[in-house]
């Protein structure tokens, strides 16, 4: 096709020469796609922009924040899922994870869980928060967006429970948001894959088209063109705002990514939640690679037969988050949570498992710390 | 007596039943089904479950009606779904946007919801009665439509605002709202629920005394003889189908005129669904549908209720799936049996033996 002058198009040299390697020749692809369904021959890596300087012996500040010697066991952790609930591999397991770290660590007297349903009605959701909170849990974490109105009404209702909400900004004196610069983090995802890819063209799958997914999309793709100017970009959504059937329907995440994967993309990066198995299933059926979302997805026992696609995760610590607030509340000093846990908190990034990235980490943490240090903004809309 | 007895028999046993397989279910799961039973009709004292059964039995009640008034004609408006959610969106976005006297704000959102219903459910009974396209068909393709219309005109580039992670449309100011019938911490009864009462009726007038009733029922039981006597079954279906869509149209307004006052990404979808089974259960009469719908509304609120105290919700769904199911059964094993007594009855009073086939009497 039109990319076909490139005859010294070796994936090899563009990922061990990255940030220098300026393809001469290298034909902008301009196009709709073409048929060109993984790399091969036909396509030609991104040409790559310079990549900030790495922070000096890249270390990522990891200070694992365990237990200490905070005691919470006066605390009964009360924890309402969104639609899914434990065991959804994704961001109610999360949350799970964080109060069972707390349990073991902090000797968390009593937790109890309770889940949203599909299609149900705003008061659901409230009953569930003053169902806990009358019950003498205290504090009672929501998980997800969707309980905004719920703590926004039930919150005022009893002062004296500390209520968290995950994924929302919410004002009110015994009310803790546990907010995330996703668009950070999907940011690095966008630079991973620019570099990855064989066509220099990328995907993204969205689940639900909602502002909050869009922050994803829009990292990502800030990301790829931050690492490549030129690169080419499909983006798709499973189902429109209000159809939340987009974050558990695999069958829909393996279409759309089968129709990026067709034409012409070879790294996709899903926000899809439980759908995100199908993309991930699309991706090994063509060879390509794929990154996945909330948690370190590669590690995930029911997507153990497609991680080898799995090149990485855009993680979100939602696990984190829970437990440092629990830990926060034990300890009575909630001033001390971050504001939003972002890049600078660790409260996302990237994960390495599988080893995929580990050639080009040093670039990742590159535009990380320019992220941290304010030399780049990552806007939380698509354009 | 006997109308009596065939018209609560068959609920009492569907209900007896689906209560003895859910405990059956129950004790299969591990859970002790007597508190499980003692949950669910113990949340009733608690204020707050009482009114909010309250609450969702008069959305149950109107999306009930929407579905009922197709049934009495055979039209299975599967579109429902479809129709009160596009309604809410259009009736809060032009709520949102007026500045109206109060009552008078409140009244017209209601009319526009209501024409947004029946546009909405013009486009199938339009389709059906010149393409023959069956509503079933259509009205299913039309609920996703509806859905991408409702995300498309509440998106922030057309009606939405953004707050946080969610976008919804311009709040509905205070003239529009309708005040509920507040029971102190136990929460509000919406005010709509006088309305829905007020629907009920007029369902029940218009079916029972009005000529267009009248018509409406004989289409539905033989479209034969009444096209015989002269009823026009195209216009029967459009009118139908029409009026089905215009009390879908208001199914969303309890909840946007009453509590949430503007309509987003978080609004409650299925009601739609929830209707046909409610309609099923309340055998399409008006009472039947209101007694439906405090039933579903008062299993959807034990399921919290039961995960509350650990166990499984999904019982509730097993025990909602049960009742419909055996509802249809046990009316269907009623009439039959009514109908063998009934010809029984009349053999006895016509002769000693009853008529053959040949001269005209029933196997």
């Amino acid at each position: 096709m039109r990319r076909s002058r490139g005859a010294f198009a070796s994936r090899l040299a563009a990922i061990s020469f990255v940030g220098v390697l300026a393809l001469a020749g290298c034909a902008k692809d301009t196009g709709d796609g073409g048929d060109n369904a993984s790399g091969g021959g036909q396509g030609q890596p991104c040409e790559l922009a310079d990549p900030p300087a790495a922070p000096q012996g890249s270390e990522s500040n990891t200070e694992e924040n365990d237990g200490g010697d905070v005691d919470a066991s006066d605390l009964k952790v009360g924890l309402a899922f969104d639609v899914g609930g434990r065991g959804d591999a994704s961001f109610n397991d999360a949350a799970a994870a964080g109060v069972d770290r707390a349990e073991e660590e902090l000797g968390v007297a009593d937790s109890k869980e309770t889940t949203a349903a599909a299609t149900e009605s705003e008061d659901a959701k409230m009953s569930r928060l003053r169902q806990m909170a009358t019950d003498g849990f205290n504090p009672v974490i929501a998980v997800g967006f969707a309980y905004a109105e719920s703590v926004k009404k039930v919150a005022p209702q009893f002062p004296d429970t500390q209520f968290a909400i995950v994924d929302e900004s919410l004002d009110g004196d015994n009310v803790t948001s546990l907010v995330f610069a996703e668009e950070q983090g999907s940011f690095l995802a966008g630079v991973a894959a620019a570099y990855k890819s064989e066509n220099c063209h990328v995907g993204f799958v969205g689940g639900v088209n909602t502002p909050l997914i869009q922050k994803f999309e829009a990292g990502f793709i800030q990301g790829a063109k931050a690492a490549a100017p030129d690169i080419e970009i499909e983006r798709d959504y499973l189902t429109p705002a209000g159809d939340l059937s987009g974050f558990n329907d695999p069958n829909k995440g393996n279409v759309k990514a089968a129709g990026q994967l067709n034409s012409g993309a070879d790294v996709l990066f899903h926000a899809a939640g439980a759908s995100g198995k199908g993309v991930f299933q699309a991706a090994k059926s063509k060879d390509a690679l794929a990154i996945g979302v909330d948690s370190d997805q590669y590690k995930d026992k029911t997507l153990a037969d497609t991680k080898d696609v799995i090149m990485t995760s855009m993680i979100k610590e939602v696990d984190v988050a829970v437990f440092d607030f629990i830990k926060a509340m034990a300890a009575d000093d909630l001033d001390s949570l971050p504001e939003r846990f972002d890049l600078a908190v660790n409260g996302v990034g990237y994960s390495t498992s599988g080893g995929k990235v580990d050639d080009i980490t040093e670039q990742l943490d590159g535009y990380k710390q320019a992220i941290i240090e304010g030399d780049i903004k990552v806007s939380d809309k698509p354009e | 007596m006997s109308v009596l007895r065939t018209r609560l028999l068959p609920p009492v046993l569907a209900i007896a039943f689906a209560i003895l397989l859910c405990s059956i279910a129950l004790v299969i799961s591990g859970a002790n089904p007597f508190a499980a039973m003692g949950a669910m009709a113990g949340q009733l004292f608690e204020g707050t479950t009482a009114v909010d059964t309250i609450n969702s039995a008069t959305v149950y009640y109107l999306v009930g009606l929407a579905v009922a008034i197709g049934f009495q004609m055979n039209l299975f408006n599967i579109g429902v779904e479809g129709q009160y959610r596009f309604a809410a969106i259009v009736a809060a976005i032009v709520g949102g946007a007026l500045n109206l006297p109060p009552v008078l704000h409140a009244f017209v959102i209601i009319v526009v919801a209501a024409l947004a219903g029946a546009a909405y459910a013009t486009i199938p009974a339009v389709l059906k009665v010149t393409r023959g396209v069956h509503e079933v068909i259509s009205t299913i393709m039309l609920n996703s439509i509806a859905g991408g219309l409702v995300a498309y005109l509440v998106s922030v580039d057309q009606f939405g605002v953004q707050q946080g992670n969610s976008v919804s449309t311009e709040p509905i100011p205070a003239s529009g709202q309708i005040p509920g019938i507040s029971f102190g911490a136990a929460g509000t009864i919406f005010g709509f629920v006088v309305i829905a009462g007020l629907l009920g009726f007029g369902y029940w007038f218009l079916l029972t005394r009005t000529r267009f009733g009248f018509e409406l029922r004989a289409s539905g039981l033989s479209p034969t003889a009444a096209a015989a006597g002269g009823v026009s079954a195209k216009k029967m279906t459009v009118i139908t189908l029409l009026v089905s869509g215009a009390v879908a149209g208001l199914v969303a307004m309890p909840e946007l005129l009453g509590r949430d006052y503007a309509y987003g990404i978080n609004s409650t979808t299925g009601y739609g669904f929830t209707g046909i089974a409610v309609a099923l259960l309340g055998r399409n009469h008006p009472a039947g549908i209101a007694f439906g719908a405090l039933l579903w509304a008062w299993l959807d609120k034990s399921a919290v209720s039961l995960d509350n105290i650990g166990i499984p919700k999904e019982i509730t769904t097993i025990m909602q799936g049960t009742i419909v199911l055996s509802v249809v059964v046990a009316y269907e094993i009623v009439r039959r049996a009514e109908l063998a007594a009934e010809q029984r009855r009349v053999g006895r009073a016509l002769a000693t033996e009853p008529a053959s086939v040949r001269e005209g009497g029933t196997l």
